[in-house]
Protein backbone atom coordinates (compact mmCIF):
# COMPACT_ATOMS: atom_id res chain seq x y z
CA UNK A 1 0.00 0.00 0.00
CA UNK A 2 1.51 3.10 -0.99
CA UNK A 3 0.17 6.94 0.32
CA UNK A 4 0.80 10.13 -1.18
CA UNK A 5 2.10 13.11 1.58
CA UNK A 6 1.35 16.80 -0.52
CA UNK A 7 2.68 19.59 1.44
CA UNK A 8 1.56 22.98 0.91
CA UNK A 9 2.90 26.73 2.63
CA UNK A 10 5.21 28.92 2.94
CA UNK A 11 8.72 27.82 2.17
CA UNK A 12 11.14 27.35 5.52
CA UNK A 13 14.04 25.41 6.53
CA UNK A 14 13.72 22.40 6.99
CA UNK A 15 9.85 21.15 5.96
CA UNK A 16 11.39 18.04 3.90
CA UNK A 17 13.89 16.86 7.19
CA UNK A 18 10.84 17.41 9.55
CA UNK A 19 8.45 15.34 7.59
CA UNK A 20 11.09 12.77 6.80
CA UNK A 21 11.88 12.06 10.32
CA UNK A 22 7.98 11.50 11.05
CA UNK A 23 8.33 9.07 8.58
CA UNK A 24 11.22 7.05 9.20
CA UNK A 25 10.83 6.94 12.85
CA UNK A 26 7.46 5.14 11.25
CA UNK A 27 9.10 2.40 9.35
CA UNK A 28 7.70 4.26 6.26
CA UNK A 29 9.60 4.66 3.40
CA UNK A 30 10.14 7.39 0.99
CA UNK A 31 10.24 6.03 -2.76
CA UNK A 32 9.68 9.36 -4.38
CA UNK A 33 9.84 13.41 -4.04
CA UNK A 34 8.86 16.27 -6.97
CA UNK A 35 8.36 19.40 -5.84
CA UNK A 36 8.26 22.91 -7.06
CA UNK A 37 8.13 26.60 -5.61
CA UNK A 38 5.07 28.91 -6.71
CA UNK A 39 5.67 32.51 -5.80
CA UNK A 40 7.57 31.28 -2.38
CA UNK A 41 4.88 28.88 -2.18
CA UNK A 42 6.41 25.02 -1.31
CA UNK A 43 4.49 22.76 -2.78
CA UNK A 44 5.77 19.44 -2.52
CA UNK A 45 4.55 15.46 -3.36
CA UNK A 46 5.86 12.82 -1.64
CA UNK A 47 5.26 8.94 -2.71
CA UNK A 48 5.81 6.84 0.65
CA UNK A 49 5.65 2.77 1.42
CA UNK A 50 3.41 2.14 4.41
CA UNK A 51 3.34 -1.63 3.70
CA UNK A 52 6.20 -1.85 7.22
CA UNK A 53 4.27 1.02 8.89
CA UNK A 54 4.26 0.98 12.42
CA UNK A 55 1.32 3.29 12.95
CA UNK A 56 -2.14 2.72 10.96
CA UNK A 57 -2.91 4.96 8.47
CA UNK A 58 -5.59 6.51 9.78
CA UNK A 59 -3.51 8.22 12.51
CA UNK A 60 -0.54 8.88 10.91
CA UNK A 61 -3.09 11.32 8.54
CA UNK A 62 -3.93 13.32 12.19
CA UNK A 63 -0.08 13.05 12.91
CA UNK A 64 1.29 14.54 10.33
CA UNK A 65 -1.36 17.55 9.98
CA UNK A 66 -0.59 18.24 13.38
CA UNK A 67 2.86 18.24 12.92
CA UNK A 68 2.02 20.53 9.56
CA UNK A 69 0.21 22.88 11.78
CA UNK A 70 3.90 23.10 13.94
CA UNK A 71 6.05 24.23 10.87
CA UNK A 72 3.35 26.56 8.90
CA UNK A 73 2.50 24.25 6.36
CA UNK A 74 -0.49 22.45 5.30
CA UNK A 75 0.30 18.31 5.05
CA UNK A 76 -1.91 15.70 4.08
CA UNK A 77 -0.96 11.82 4.14
CA UNK A 78 -3.82 9.47 1.59
CA UNK A 79 -4.30 6.54 0.28
CA UNK A 80 -2.71 6.89 -3.15
CA UNK A 81 -5.93 4.59 -4.65
CA UNK A 82 -8.07 8.33 -4.26
CA UNK A 83 -5.35 10.07 -6.76
CA UNK A 84 -5.41 6.61 -9.09
CA UNK A 85 -8.99 6.33 -9.32
CA UNK A 86 -9.44 10.26 -9.74
CA UNK A 87 -6.82 10.02 -12.75
CA UNK A 88 -6.22 6.82 -14.41
CA UNK A 89 -8.83 4.44 -15.93
CA UNK B 1 2.88 7.33 -11.09
CA UNK B 2 0.52 10.23 -10.16
CA UNK B 3 1.69 13.80 -10.68
CA UNK B 4 2.10 16.45 -8.47
CA UNK B 5 -0.78 18.34 -10.55
CA UNK B 6 -3.03 15.98 -10.72
CA UNK B 7 -2.57 15.20 -6.67
CA UNK B 8 -3.10 18.71 -6.05
CA UNK B 9 -6.39 18.97 -8.60
CA UNK B 10 -8.06 16.23 -6.24
CA UNK B 11 -6.98 18.12 -2.95
CA UNK B 12 -8.24 21.08 -4.24
CA UNK B 13 -11.49 19.46 -5.16
CA UNK B 14 -11.89 18.53 -1.27
CA UNK B 15 -10.55 21.18 -0.21
CA UNK B 16 -11.50 24.45 -2.12
CA UNK B 17 -14.69 22.73 -4.21
CA UNK B 18 -15.84 20.64 -0.72
CA UNK B 19 -15.94 17.54 -2.82
CA UNK B 20 -17.27 14.58 -0.38
CA UNK B 21 -19.26 11.81 -0.12
CA UNK B 22 -21.91 13.03 0.83
CA UNK B 23 -23.87 9.74 2.37
CA UNK B 24 -22.58 6.14 3.02
CA UNK B 25 -26.31 4.41 3.21
CA UNK B 26 -26.25 0.39 4.48
CA UNK B 27 -29.23 -0.70 3.30
CA UNK B 28 -31.10 -3.19 5.84
CA UNK B 29 -33.66 -6.04 5.31
CA UNK B 30 -36.22 -6.34 8.28
CA UNK B 31 -38.26 -9.31 6.75
CA UNK B 32 -36.37 -11.81 8.95
CA UNK B 33 -37.57 -10.05 12.12
CA UNK B 34 -41.36 -10.72 11.77
CA UNK B 35 -43.34 -11.69 14.79
CA UNK B 36 -46.45 -11.46 15.86
CA UNK B 37 -45.47 -10.32 19.07
CA UNK B 38 -44.74 -6.68 18.71
CA UNK B 39 -42.58 -5.74 21.97
CA UNK B 40 -40.25 -9.37 20.69
CA UNK B 41 -40.21 -7.22 16.43
CA UNK B 42 -39.20 -3.82 18.06
CA UNK B 43 -36.47 -6.09 20.19
CA UNK B 44 -35.11 -7.96 17.01
CA UNK B 45 -35.63 -5.17 14.49
CA UNK B 46 -33.39 -2.99 17.01
CA UNK B 47 -30.87 -6.01 17.64
CA UNK B 48 -30.48 -6.74 13.86
CA UNK B 49 -29.85 -2.82 13.09
CA UNK B 50 -27.17 -2.50 15.72
CA UNK B 51 -25.54 -5.36 14.67
CA UNK B 52 -25.55 -5.09 11.08
CA UNK B 53 -24.17 -0.98 11.06
CA UNK B 54 -22.14 -1.40 14.44
CA UNK B 55 -19.09 -0.41 12.49
CA UNK B 56 -20.79 1.56 10.01
CA UNK B 57 -19.69 4.65 11.65
CA UNK B 58 -16.63 3.64 12.19
CA UNK B 59 -15.74 2.67 9.16
CA UNK B 60 -17.05 5.27 7.31
CA UNK B 61 -14.43 7.64 9.27
CA UNK B 62 -11.61 5.26 8.51
CA UNK B 63 -12.20 5.37 5.16
CA UNK B 64 -12.70 9.66 5.06
CA UNK B 65 -9.32 10.05 7.56
CA UNK B 66 -6.92 7.28 5.12
CA UNK B 67 -8.57 8.81 1.59
CA UNK B 68 -8.42 12.55 2.64
CA UNK B 69 -11.99 12.83 1.86
CA UNK B 70 -14.84 13.72 3.65
CA UNK B 71 -17.62 11.22 4.47
CA UNK B 72 -20.72 13.57 5.90
CA UNK B 73 -23.35 10.96 6.68
CA UNK B 74 -23.68 7.50 7.52
CA UNK B 75 -27.38 6.50 6.91
CA UNK B 76 -29.34 3.45 7.54
CA UNK B 77 -32.37 2.41 5.25
CA UNK B 78 -34.61 -0.39 6.31
CA UNK B 79 -37.24 -2.28 4.78
CA UNK B 80 -40.63 -0.44 4.65
CA UNK B 81 -41.91 -1.11 7.78
CA UNK B 82 -45.58 -1.38 6.80
CA UNK B 83 -44.00 -4.75 5.21
CA UNK B 84 -41.80 -5.55 7.92
CA UNK B 85 -44.07 -5.33 11.15
CA UNK B 86 -47.46 -6.46 8.99
CA UNK B 87 -47.60 -9.77 11.03
CA UNK B 88 -47.58 -7.94 14.04
CA UNK B 89 -50.52 -7.35 16.75
CA UNK B 90 -51.00 -4.30 17.87
CA UNK B 91 -52.53 -0.89 17.55
CA UNK B 92 -49.65 1.57 15.49
CA UNK B 93 -46.34 1.45 14.42
CA UNK B 94 -44.81 4.27 16.86
CA UNK B 95 -43.12 1.70 18.97
CA UNK B 96 -41.14 0.39 16.02
CA UNK B 97 -40.24 3.96 14.88
CA UNK B 98 -38.76 4.42 18.13
CA UNK B 99 -37.02 1.13 17.85
CA UNK B 100 -35.50 1.90 14.67
CA UNK B 101 -34.96 5.79 16.03
CA UNK B 102 -32.77 4.10 19.08
CA UNK B 103 -30.88 1.68 16.62
CA UNK B 104 -29.49 5.54 15.15
CA UNK B 105 -28.58 6.80 18.08
CA UNK B 106 -27.12 3.31 18.84
CA UNK B 107 -25.12 3.27 15.84
CA UNK B 108 -23.86 6.83 15.26
CA UNK B 109 -25.69 7.36 12.23
CA UNK B 110 -28.15 10.81 12.05
CA UNK B 111 -30.98 9.39 9.93
CA UNK B 112 -32.22 5.84 9.73
CA UNK B 113 -35.07 6.38 6.81
CA UNK B 114 -37.41 3.15 6.12
CA UNK B 115 -40.95 4.05 8.43
CA UNK B 116 -42.58 3.72 4.96
CA UNK B 117 -45.42 2.14 2.76
CA UNK B 118 -45.89 1.11 -0.92
CA UNK B 119 -49.39 1.90 -1.49
CA UNK B 120 -49.41 3.27 -5.52
CA UNK B 121 -52.21 0.72 -5.96
CA UNK B 122 -54.29 0.05 -2.60
CA UNK B 123 -53.94 0.20 0.93
CA UNK B 124 -53.73 -2.63 3.54
CA UNK B 125 -54.61 -2.50 6.99
CA UNK B 126 -51.27 -2.77 7.77
CA UNK B 127 -50.33 0.27 5.48
CA UNK B 128 -52.91 2.16 6.98
CA UNK B 129 -51.94 1.89 10.33
CA UNK B 130 -49.02 2.57 9.38
CA UNK B 131 -50.03 6.13 8.14
CA UNK B 132 -51.37 6.99 10.57
CA UNK B 133 -48.69 6.04 13.01
CA UNK B 134 -46.47 9.14 10.95
CA UNK B 135 -47.42 11.96 12.38
CA UNK B 136 -46.62 10.86 15.85
CA UNK B 137 -43.45 8.71 15.10
CA UNK B 138 -41.78 11.98 13.24
CA UNK B 139 -42.94 14.16 16.26
CA UNK B 140 -41.63 11.54 19.29
CA UNK B 141 -38.33 10.60 17.14
CA UNK B 142 -35.57 12.49 15.68
CA UNK B 143 -33.52 10.06 13.34
CA UNK B 144 -36.61 8.48 11.65
CA UNK B 145 -37.14 9.35 8.23
CA UNK B 146 -40.80 8.51 6.74
CA UNK B 147 -41.98 7.65 2.91
CA UNK B 148 -44.69 6.96 0.57
CA UNK B 149 -45.03 6.03 -2.32
CA UNK B 150 -48.43 6.86 -4.04
CA UNK B 151 -47.98 6.32 -7.49
CA UNK B 152 -46.09 5.00 -10.17
CA UNK B 153 -46.10 4.53 -13.85
CA UNK B 154 -47.10 0.95 -14.02
CA UNK B 155 -50.13 1.53 -11.83
CA UNK B 156 -51.38 4.95 -11.85
CA UNK B 157 -52.02 7.38 -8.81
CA UNK B 158 -53.74 6.32 -5.78
CA UNK B 159 -55.39 9.53 -5.08
CA UNK B 160 -57.05 8.13 -1.70
CA UNK B 161 -53.33 7.92 -1.18
CA UNK B 162 -52.50 11.09 -2.23
CA UNK B 163 -55.24 13.12 -0.20
CA UNK B 164 -53.87 10.64 3.35
CA UNK B 165 -50.23 11.72 2.38
CA UNK B 166 -51.45 15.36 2.62
CA UNK B 167 -53.49 14.63 6.01
CA UNK B 168 -49.89 13.23 7.25
CA UNK B 169 -47.88 16.21 6.19
CA UNK B 170 -50.83 18.93 7.76
CA UNK B 171 -50.74 16.56 10.93
CA UNK B 172 -47.16 16.53 11.48
CA UNK B 173 -46.72 20.29 10.67
CA UNK B 174 -49.14 21.01 13.55
CA UNK B 175 -47.69 18.79 15.63
CA UNK B 176 -44.16 19.96 15.18
CA UNK B 177 -45.46 22.99 15.38
CA UNK B 178 -43.09 24.68 17.84
CA UNK B 179 -40.13 23.47 16.25
CA UNK B 180 -41.34 25.30 12.79
CA UNK B 181 -43.29 22.31 11.76
CA UNK B 182 -39.87 19.96 11.24
CA UNK B 183 -41.45 16.83 11.30
CA UNK B 184 -42.31 17.71 7.44
CA UNK B 185 -38.59 17.71 6.96
CA UNK B 186 -38.35 14.10 7.60
CA UNK B 187 -41.93 13.01 5.43
CA UNK B 188 -41.34 12.14 1.39
CA UNK B 189 -44.09 11.33 -0.23
CA UNK B 190 -43.25 9.71 -3.96
CA UNK B 191 -44.00 8.52 -7.80
CA UNK B 192 -41.93 5.79 -8.73
CA UNK B 193 -40.05 5.56 -5.35
CA UNK B 194 -36.86 3.70 -5.82
CA UNK B 195 -35.29 0.57 -3.81
CA UNK B 196 -31.85 1.45 -3.40
CA UNK B 197 -32.04 5.46 -2.87
CA UNK B 198 -29.04 6.35 0.04
CA UNK B 199 -30.68 9.74 0.05
CA UNK B 200 -32.95 10.91 2.70
CA UNK B 201 -35.49 11.19 3.69
CA UNK B 202 -36.97 8.74 0.96
CA UNK B 203 -34.42 6.16 1.53
CA UNK B 204 -35.76 2.49 1.96
CA UNK B 205 -34.87 -1.02 1.30
CA UNK B 206 -36.45 -2.37 -1.08
CA UNK B 207 -38.21 -5.97 -0.91
CA UNK B 208 -36.18 -6.90 -3.91
CA UNK B 209 -32.93 -5.94 -2.43
CA UNK B 210 -30.82 -8.87 -0.80
CA UNK B 211 -30.49 -8.82 3.22
CA UNK B 212 -28.15 -5.42 3.33
CA UNK B 213 -26.03 -3.65 1.12
CA UNK B 214 -23.86 -0.21 0.46
CA UNK B 215 -25.61 2.11 -1.54
CA UNK B 216 -23.57 5.55 -1.61
CA UNK B 217 -24.50 9.10 -2.75
CA UNK B 218 -21.64 10.84 -4.06
CA UNK B 219 -21.97 14.75 -4.18
CA UNK B 220 -19.82 17.90 -5.57
CA UNK B 221 -22.08 20.88 -6.78
CA UNK B 222 -18.69 22.87 -5.85
CA UNK B 223 -16.28 21.07 -7.64
CA UNK B 224 -18.80 21.10 -11.13
CA UNK B 225 -18.82 24.91 -10.12
CA UNK B 226 -15.02 25.32 -10.30
CA UNK B 227 -14.48 23.44 -13.03
CA UNK B 228 -17.36 25.05 -15.38
CA UNK B 229 -15.80 28.85 -14.27
CA UNK B 230 -13.04 27.64 -16.53
CA UNK B 231 -15.30 27.25 -19.54
CA UNK B 232 -17.14 30.51 -19.23
CA UNK B 233 -18.69 31.89 -22.27
CA UNK B 234 -17.93 28.71 -24.50
CA UNK B 235 -20.43 26.91 -26.36
CA UNK B 236 -22.35 23.83 -24.98
CA UNK B 237 -20.75 21.38 -26.04
CA UNK B 238 -17.62 22.35 -24.19
CA UNK B 239 -19.62 22.76 -21.50
CA UNK B 240 -20.90 19.39 -21.31
CA UNK B 241 -17.76 17.88 -21.70
CA UNK B 242 -16.63 19.84 -18.86
CA UNK B 243 -19.55 18.78 -16.83
CA UNK B 244 -18.80 15.29 -17.83
CA UNK B 245 -15.16 14.97 -17.05
CA UNK B 246 -15.50 16.52 -13.42
CA UNK B 247 -18.60 14.30 -12.92
CA UNK B 248 -16.51 11.03 -14.16
CA UNK B 249 -14.05 11.86 -11.34
CA UNK B 250 -15.87 12.50 -8.63
CA UNK B 251 -18.19 9.51 -9.19
CA UNK B 252 -14.82 7.65 -8.97
CA UNK B 253 -14.55 8.50 -5.60
CA UNK B 254 -17.41 7.79 -4.54
CA UNK B 255 -17.12 4.18 -6.52
CA UNK B 256 -13.71 4.01 -4.43
CA UNK B 257 -15.17 4.70 -1.19
CA UNK B 258 -18.70 2.53 -1.85
CA UNK B 259 -16.30 -0.82 -2.87
CA UNK B 260 -14.37 0.24 0.04
CA UNK B 261 -17.08 0.31 3.23
CA UNK B 262 -18.31 -2.49 1.45
CA UNK B 263 -15.42 -4.56 1.24
CA UNK B 264 -14.47 -3.68 5.71
CA UNK B 265 -17.73 -4.18 6.22
CA UNK B 266 -17.98 -7.02 4.80
CA UNK B 267 -21.65 -6.07 2.91
CA UNK B 268 -22.63 -6.57 -1.02
CA UNK B 269 -21.81 -2.75 -2.51
CA UNK B 270 -24.99 -1.94 -4.04
CA UNK B 271 -25.27 0.78 -6.22
CA UNK B 272 -23.73 4.40 -6.73
CA UNK B 273 -26.66 7.50 -6.93
CA UNK B 274 -25.38 10.32 -9.17
CA UNK B 275 -26.95 13.12 -7.72
CA UNK B 276 -25.65 16.36 -6.83
CA UNK B 277 -26.88 17.43 -3.78
CA UNK B 278 -26.04 20.94 -2.39
CA UNK B 279 -25.05 22.13 1.37
CA UNK B 280 -26.11 25.18 2.94
CA UNK B 281 -22.52 25.83 2.68
CA UNK B 282 -20.93 28.34 0.59
CA UNK B 283 -19.59 27.02 -2.60
CA UNK B 284 -22.00 24.09 -2.23
CA UNK B 285 -24.73 25.28 -3.91
CA UNK B 286 -27.15 23.86 -7.43
CA UNK B 287 -27.88 27.67 -7.92
CA UNK B 288 -24.32 28.41 -7.70
CA UNK B 289 -23.63 26.65 -10.92
CA UNK B 290 -26.83 27.85 -12.53
CA UNK B 291 -25.24 31.35 -12.21
CA UNK B 292 -22.11 30.22 -13.67
CA UNK B 293 -23.51 28.86 -16.29
CA UNK B 294 -25.43 32.23 -17.44
CA UNK B 295 -28.65 32.61 -15.49
CA UNK B 296 -28.97 35.72 -12.90
CA UNK B 297 -31.11 33.41 -10.72
CA UNK B 298 -32.21 30.24 -11.24
CA UNK B 299 -35.37 30.58 -12.15
CA UNK B 300 -34.95 32.75 -15.13
CA UNK B 301 -35.80 31.68 -18.31
CA UNK B 302 -33.97 29.12 -19.46
CA UNK B 303 -33.59 27.53 -15.82
CA UNK B 304 -35.19 24.29 -16.89
CA UNK B 305 -32.83 24.07 -19.92
CA UNK B 306 -29.55 24.47 -17.70
CA UNK B 307 -31.02 21.70 -15.00
CA UNK B 308 -31.24 18.93 -17.79
CA UNK B 309 -28.18 19.87 -19.22
CA UNK B 310 -26.66 19.90 -16.03
CA UNK B 311 -27.99 16.43 -14.99
CA UNK B 312 -28.07 14.94 -18.23
CA UNK B 313 -23.92 14.99 -18.36
CA UNK B 314 -23.37 14.23 -14.37
CA UNK B 315 -25.31 10.68 -15.53
CA UNK B 316 -23.18 10.32 -18.60
CA UNK B 317 -19.45 11.00 -17.19
CA UNK B 318 -20.88 9.28 -14.15
CA UNK B 319 -22.50 6.05 -15.58
CA UNK B 320 -18.99 5.53 -16.96
CA UNK B 321 -17.20 5.88 -13.72
CA UNK B 322 -19.01 3.52 -11.72
CA UNK B 323 -19.40 -0.40 -12.03
CA UNK B 324 -23.53 0.14 -10.57
CA UNK B 325 -25.54 3.35 -10.67
CA UNK B 326 -28.83 3.64 -9.31
CA UNK B 327 -30.89 5.89 -6.45
CA UNK B 328 -32.32 8.41 -7.83
CA UNK B 329 -29.50 10.09 -9.69
CA UNK B 330 -31.06 13.30 -10.46
CA UNK B 331 -30.83 16.77 -9.32
CA UNK B 332 -31.91 17.12 -5.73
CA UNK B 333 -32.77 20.79 -5.15
CA UNK B 334 -33.90 21.39 -1.64
CA UNK B 335 -34.45 24.94 -1.27
CA UNK B 336 -33.82 24.73 2.18
CA UNK B 337 -30.12 23.50 2.26
CA UNK B 338 -29.15 25.65 -1.19
CA UNK B 339 -27.93 29.20 0.02
CA UNK B 340 -28.28 30.08 -3.85
CA UNK B 341 -31.68 28.67 -4.08
CA UNK B 342 -33.09 31.01 -1.16
CA UNK B 343 -31.29 34.04 -2.36
CA UNK B 344 -33.21 33.24 -5.74
CA UNK B 345 -36.52 32.80 -3.88
CA UNK B 346 -35.90 35.83 -1.87
CA UNK B 347 -35.37 37.79 -5.20
CA UNK B 348 -38.67 36.91 -6.42
CA UNK B 349 -36.93 34.70 -9.73
CA UNK B 350 -37.90 31.16 -8.12
CA UNK B 351 -41.13 29.73 -8.14
CA UNK B 352 -43.04 26.87 -6.59
CA UNK B 353 -44.32 26.16 -10.38
CA UNK B 354 -40.74 26.85 -12.10
CA UNK B 355 -39.20 24.15 -9.35
CA UNK B 356 -42.18 21.90 -10.67
CA UNK B 357 -41.11 22.74 -14.09
CA UNK B 358 -37.42 21.45 -13.70
CA UNK B 359 -38.93 17.92 -12.16
CA UNK B 360 -39.69 17.08 -15.68
CA UNK B 361 -36.41 16.52 -16.68
CA UNK B 362 -34.11 15.97 -14.27
CA UNK B 363 -34.84 17.25 -10.77
CA UNK B 364 -36.33 14.93 -8.44
CA UNK B 365 -39.15 17.12 -6.80
CA UNK B 366 -40.47 19.69 -4.84
CA UNK B 367 -37.93 19.48 -1.79
CA UNK B 368 -37.68 20.96 1.51
CA UNK B 369 -40.00 24.07 0.23
CA UNK B 370 -41.93 25.62 3.20
CA UNK B 371 -45.27 26.64 2.61
CA UNK B 372 -47.74 29.23 4.54
CA UNK B 373 -49.27 27.21 7.29
CA UNK B 374 -52.09 28.25 6.50
CA UNK B 375 -52.31 25.92 3.05
CA UNK B 376 -55.38 23.47 3.01
CA UNK B 377 -54.98 19.85 3.13
CA UNK B 378 -56.37 19.94 -0.14
CA UNK B 379 -54.23 22.56 -1.90
CA UNK B 380 -51.11 19.83 -0.89
CA UNK B 381 -53.03 17.29 -2.10
CA UNK B 382 -53.07 19.33 -5.22
CA UNK B 383 -49.56 19.84 -5.06
CA UNK B 384 -48.29 16.59 -4.65
CA UNK B 385 -50.93 14.97 -7.71
CA UNK B 386 -49.15 17.44 -10.08
CA UNK B 387 -45.78 16.22 -8.79
CA UNK B 388 -46.75 12.48 -9.22
CA UNK B 389 -48.41 12.89 -12.47
CA UNK B 390 -45.15 14.46 -13.67
CA UNK B 391 -43.42 11.36 -12.68
CA UNK B 392 -45.76 8.84 -14.11
CA UNK B 393 -46.35 10.12 -17.28
CA UNK B 394 -42.35 11.00 -17.65
CA UNK B 395 -41.62 7.49 -16.35
CA UNK B 396 -39.65 8.92 -13.95
CA UNK B 397 -39.09 9.26 -9.78
CA UNK B 398 -40.60 12.42 -8.56
CA UNK B 399 -41.18 13.11 -4.81
CA UNK B 400 -42.95 15.77 -2.62
CA UNK B 401 -40.93 17.27 0.41
CA UNK B 402 -42.98 20.31 1.87
CA UNK B 403 -43.13 21.96 4.83
CA UNK B 404 -46.52 23.92 5.64
CA UNK B 405 -45.15 25.98 9.10
CA UNK B 406 -47.76 26.14 11.24
CA UNK B 407 -47.86 30.23 12.48
CA UNK B 408 -45.83 31.51 9.40
CA UNK B 409 -46.64 33.28 5.98
CA UNK B 410 -44.76 34.47 2.81
CA UNK B 411 -42.11 36.66 3.43
CA UNK B 412 -41.61 34.69 6.88
CA UNK B 413 -38.67 31.99 6.92
CA UNK B 414 -38.98 28.41 8.44
CA UNK B 415 -35.43 27.70 10.93
CA UNK B 416 -34.60 24.08 10.49
CA UNK B 417 -31.06 24.07 11.52
CA UNK B 418 -27.91 21.87 10.52
CA UNK B 419 -28.04 20.38 7.41
CA UNK B 420 -31.84 21.06 6.98
CA UNK B 421 -30.98 24.53 6.47
CA UNK B 422 -33.93 27.46 6.75
CA UNK B 423 -36.24 27.99 3.80
CA UNK B 424 -38.32 31.42 2.88
CA UNK B 425 -41.97 30.51 3.15
CA UNK B 426 -42.90 30.41 -0.89
CA UNK B 427 -45.98 31.63 -2.30
CA UNK B 428 -48.50 28.93 -3.36
CA UNK B 429 -51.57 29.98 -5.82
CA UNK B 430 -54.66 30.43 -4.31
CA UNK B 431 -57.01 28.70 -6.29
CA UNK B 432 -58.82 25.71 -5.17
CA UNK B 433 -58.85 22.52 -6.43
CA UNK B 434 -60.76 20.93 -3.85
CA UNK B 435 -63.72 19.32 -6.24
CA UNK B 436 -60.90 18.16 -7.97
CA UNK B 437 -58.93 16.34 -5.39
CA UNK B 438 -61.94 15.11 -3.23
CA UNK B 439 -62.78 13.13 -6.15
CA UNK B 440 -60.61 10.45 -4.49
CA UNK B 441 -60.48 6.90 -6.39
CA UNK B 442 -57.11 5.72 -8.55
CA UNK B 443 -55.80 7.48 -11.60
CA UNK B 444 -55.43 4.82 -14.15
CA UNK B 445 -52.27 4.26 -15.46
CA UNK B 446 -50.67 6.09 -18.43
CA UNK B 447 -51.03 4.48 -22.05
CA UNK B 448 -47.46 3.75 -22.37
CA UNK B 449 -47.00 1.69 -19.38
CA UNK B 450 -48.24 -1.07 -21.49
CA UNK B 451 -44.93 -1.72 -22.70
CA UNK B 452 -45.28 -5.68 -23.23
Amino acid sequence: MKGIVTVLGKDSVGIIAKICAYMSERNVNVLDIAQTIVDGYFNMMMVVDLNDASEPLASMTVGLETLGRDIGVVVRLQHEDIFNAMHRI
Amino acid sequence: MITINEARETIRMISEANLDVRTITMGISLLDCADSDYKAFCDKIYDKITRKAEHLSRVGDDIAHEYGVPVVNKRISVTPMAIAAAGCRCEDYVEAARALDRAAVATGVNFVGGFSALVQKGITPEDRKLLDSIPTALCETERVCSSVNVASTRSGINMNAVNIAARIVKDTAMLTRDRDSIGCAKFVVFCNAVEDNPFMAGAFHGVGEGDAAINVGVSGPGVVKRAIESVRGADFETLCEMVKRTAFKITRVGQLVAQEASRRLNVPFGVIDLSLAPTPAMGDSIAEILREMGLEQPGAPGTTAAVAILNDNVKKGGVMAGSYVGGLSGAFIPVSEDHGMIEAVRAGALTLEKLEAMTCVCSVGLDMIALPGDTSVDTISGIILDEMAIGMINNKTTAVRVIPVTGKNVGDTAFFGGLLGEAPVMEVSRFKCADFVRRGGRIPAPIHSFRN
